[in-house]
């Protein structure tokens, strides 16, 4: 297919079809804040930091640029004063939902808001619920050991029943991929612990490092189909 | 019940059902709709089954337990036809008194009547009574003359004859031209055309597509159960309307998405689809057109998102329910990534009639840009509650106060919330205001589901606002920011306003954040769920300002603001309030007048509903 043509900001601009609207005007340098992006996952569109307006003058309306894909003619405003207001409304809430995740205090500075006009829940609350982890143990992992679990008023990530997974594998993609650190892990004298769960950690047959879980590197063994003990030597080693 | 291959085999059973000496008896019909079964519309029934047992072949009557009969604060509701009279709230004991005289002597029992309130003259028919008589029931219609577990009695009142037409006679472009021309637009709420709906997924690309009657658009909100009362008092007609739509789309399948807790609705749709199914008007080569369509149930477990489109198509592909953004739309990319239509039961049960009867006759009912009638719940502080259809552009006034009867209690109108929890409450300045999508836009409200409330004097505004976001807050599916954190915050200030801690800025926020609410949430849940909130700051802002600045509520509604006094002079020292009194506030001797201590006082009211000498007086 042909290449398609809209305007960006003014610029004239071209994309490849199907492309989103934040992927086409990234391409040109134009920069839109998100939270809940990221380029290996599928776009969700949750935090809504990434709205823009499109459409002809006076026809315009809001979409959240992640999910959104480009149009022939199509008109975008990625900074007019709707969306930086709006995008200042959704980091106000942010910052009532998350207080301690600087990641969120960092970016409503650089849109100028330093305090919310909001009752802050939990001093200590980091989760914005943008589902990276969730989306991550889903589609990179392949085990979805986490979800989305209730709606509004409790909504959070768990494990079933708030359980320990029988599908995690231990792996930490989650804790890697959270934007406000906010999902407990600890590792100690062998033992790697996330989501409530222990893990016995696999160590080098060489240098004696430990390389990951047990439970992952049989989950590899299981996608791979080689014997798992073809894993137990470290990447540094082989 | 015959297998029925062609036309001509319908027509023929149809005409031998008409012909048949039960077609001209006398029908008594008990109303089954959700307000009568609970008030003992069964038990009804059985006493008549009984009476009519004793009386043996004497008495020439059919007993039928019908759809519902609307105006549900009449329950128990009985029809006796061809006379079309209508009794109400009759018990069982009324039963042989019934049969008696107004089945065997023909003597209509006054005391069961509609009274005008005017002149207090029992209007014993349907057609002298005015709760009816603004009426025009295009879709409720044929529910006070069937049983709905009865195919034949559908087969008998012309059902199934659009399908006829449709399969025998009209292209699949024919039928959406036809829908198109009527003008019908989607009754959930949102009001898109429906005929432009259909052709958006005719020419989608793919093979196989899907219908889906979407039987849980608004319902399980505070009062909404139109949806339910088609399915569970006429089911055929929306499987007839499933068919047409089905051809018309070039879909094979359709399901109804209903929720669990309507299992009656289940059991209907159920014996419906196994009824039509068995006599051919359901499954291969329908009435031999070589047209092939299914139907099937699919269980929802009654989250309020799940009436969005596409967090239902969520849900019944098993994922969570949660909406998803558009593009691509259901009709290009839906159920497990099929174009798939979406309707609501009101518009598939609306397609019979504008295929019998003509585009044109349907777009000649109701207003410039919404034609045909819209089914309402009609509820709160009104006379007669209850169902009622009405053509587009019928004024709120005729609504309340013609169908509605007026305020309850001689009480005064307030508002009017149109639309559900996420529709906003229209002041009495609008009362003339011919009701359809368009207008009721225009003064910041919605049709939404079809749920229209009507509140008095006694309804406080901010508080109807903290209510319906308090239900909105549990109901949001909590996917993106602006509607999860913004209905959280939302509710928490208009709590802080009812509890008499509101400050001077809240207004001016909260209007800030519905701006952003409205713009920039997911789906129609968060973008519609400021309406409420938006709609009492138009135009009942002196409320707010009232709790804010002087801490009262003018309603006499919102607790903390309230201060109960005993009137010593008007208290009889009956000891009702000191004994009621679960705070000990209130001290007293018998026959002395009581005291209530402020300090004490949790203003809980108990002391106000328990005095028989209106000696506790509240005030704000």
């Amino acid at each position: 297919m042909s290449e398609i043509s809209l305007t960006i900001d003014g610029l004239a601009v071209k994309s490849q079809p199907g492309l989103s609207l934040l992927l086409a005007a990234r391409a040109y340098g134009i920069d839109i804040p998100t939270l809940c992006h990221h380029d290996d996952l599928k776009p969700e569109g949750h935090c809504r930091l990434c709205l823009v307006e499109i459409g002809p003058p006076g026809h315009t309306r809001l979409v959240n640029s992640c999910t959104y894909p480009v149009e022939p003619g199509l008109i975008v405003q990625t900074a007019s004063e709707k969306v930086l207001q709006d995008r200042r409304m959704v980091l106000e809430l942010l910052l009532a939902q998350a207080p301690a995740a600087e990641l969120i205090q960092k970016m409503a500075a650089e849109h100028g808001v330093y305090e919310t006009r909001f009752k802050k829940a939990d001093p200590q609350a980091r989760c914005i619920l943008c589902a990276q982890c969730v989306r991550t143990c889903r589609e990179v992992v392949g085990v979805s050991a986490i979800s989305m679990a209730f709606r509004t008023p409790k909504k959070m990530v768990a494990t079933p029943f708030n359980e320990e997974s029988e599908a995690c594998i231990g792996c930490g993609s989650c804790v890697f991929i959270c934007p406000t650190n906010v999902i407990a892990y600890t590792e100690k004298d062998g033992i790697r612990t996330v989501w409530g769960r222990n893990f016995e950690l696999q160590p080098c047959n060489v240098c004696g490092n430990y390389i990951a879980p047990k439970a992952q590197l049989e989950h590899w063994a299981k996608i791979t189909g080689d014997p798992v003990e073809s894993f137990f030597v470290c990447r540094d080693c082989r | 019940m015959p297998k029925l291959e062609t036309v001509k085999q319908l027509e023929e059973y149809r005409r031998r059902l008409l012909t048949h000496p039960d077609a001209q008896a006398s029908q008594i019909l008990v109303c089954g709709g959700p307000g009568c079964i609970p008030m003992g519309s069964e038990e009804v029934a059985a006493a008549f089954r009984r009476e009519l047992k004793e009386r043996g072949p004497a008495v020439k009557v059919l007993l039928k337990e019908s759809g519902c009969q609307g105006w549900c604060s009449k329950a128990v509701k009985v029809m006796i036809r061809p006379q079309e009279i209508t009794y109400q709230q009759v018990i069982p004991q009324d039963v042989p008194e019934i049969v008696a005289e107004t089945l065997i002597q023909g003597k209509i029992l006054d005391r069961l009547c509609y009274r005008d309130p005017a002149d207090q003259t029992a209007k014993a028919h349907k057609s002298e009574i005015p709760f009816y008589q603004g009426q025009q029931p295009l879709v409720l219609g044929k529910m006070d003359l069937i049983d709905p577990t009865s195919l034949d009695d559908y087969l008998a009142a012309g059902g199934y004859r659009a399908i006829q037409q449709v399969l025998a006679q009209m292209s699949p472009e024919a039928v959406i031209q036809a829908v198109d021309r009527s003008g019908l637009r989607g009754r959930g709420g949102g009001g898109f055309p429906t005929g432009r709906k259909w052709r958006f997924c005719r020419e989608a690309s793919g093979e196989v597509k899907y219908l889906i009657c979407n039987a849980d658009e608004g319902e399980g909100d505070s009062g909404a159960f139109m949806d339910r009362v088609v399915m569970e008092g006429n089911p055929h007609a929306v499987l007839e309307g499933m068919v047409i739509g089905g051809y018309a789309i070039g879909a094979h399948q359709g399901f109804i998405y209903v929720r669990y807790e309507y299992p009656l609705a289940v059991k209907r749709l159920s014996l419906a689809i196994d009824q039509a199914r068995q006599c051919g008007l359901l499954g291969a080569n329908i009435l031999g057109s070589g047209f092939a369509f299914e139907v099937k149930i699919s269980k929802g477990a009654g989250a309020f998102v799940c009436g969005e489109e596409t967090a239902l198509i969520a849900s019944m592909e098993g994922k969570i329910g949660e909406p998803r953004n558009r593009p691509p739309y259901p009709a290009q990319h839906g159920l497990w990534g099929k174009p798939t239509v979406i309707n609501n039961v009101e518009t598939l049960a609306n397609l019979p009639e504008i295929i019998n009867r003509g585009a044109d006759w349907f777009a000649a009912i109701g207003s410039e840009k919404s034609k045909g009638t819209k089914v309402f719940s009609l509820v709160g502080a009104v006379n007669h509650t209850g169902l009622v259809e009405v053509p587009m552009g019928t004024s709120l006034r005729q609504i309340v106060f013609d169908l509605g009867g007026g305020i309850r209690d001689g009480g005064e109108f307030k508002a009017v919330q149109t639309g559900g929890p996420s529709g906003g409450c229209i002041p009495k300045e609008y009362l003339d205001l011919p009701v359809d999508y368009d207008s009721l836009q225009s003064v910041g409200s919605i049709m939404g589901s079809g749920l229209m409330i009507v509140m008095d004097q006694n309804s406080c505004m901010v508080d109807v606002a903290k209510y319906f976001m308090s239900f909105l807050h549990d109901e949001s599916c909590g996917k993106c920011t602006p509607c999860r954190e913004g209905t959280k915050q939302l509710l928490e200030i208009l709590t802080e306003i009812t509890q008499g801690r509101g400050q001077e800025e809240y207004l001016v926020l909260m209007e800030e954040l519905c701006a952003t609410m409205r713009s920039a949430s997911l789906c129609g849940l968060g973008q519609s769920a400021v309406t409420p909130v938006l709609s009492t700051l138009k135009y009942f802002r002196e409320e707010y300002e009232a709790h804010i600045q002087q801490k009262k509520c003018p309603a006499l509604v919102c607790r903390p603001l309230l201060k109960y006094t005993i009137d010593p002079e008007t208290c009889t020292g009956c000891l009702a309030c000191v004994l009621e009194c679960p705070a000990e506030a209130i001290q007293g001797e018998a026959g002395e007048p009581h005291e209530l201590d402020q300090e004490l006082c949790v203003k809980c009211g108990m002391c106000h509903a328990v005095c028989k000498f209106e000696a506790v007086k509240v005030e704000s």
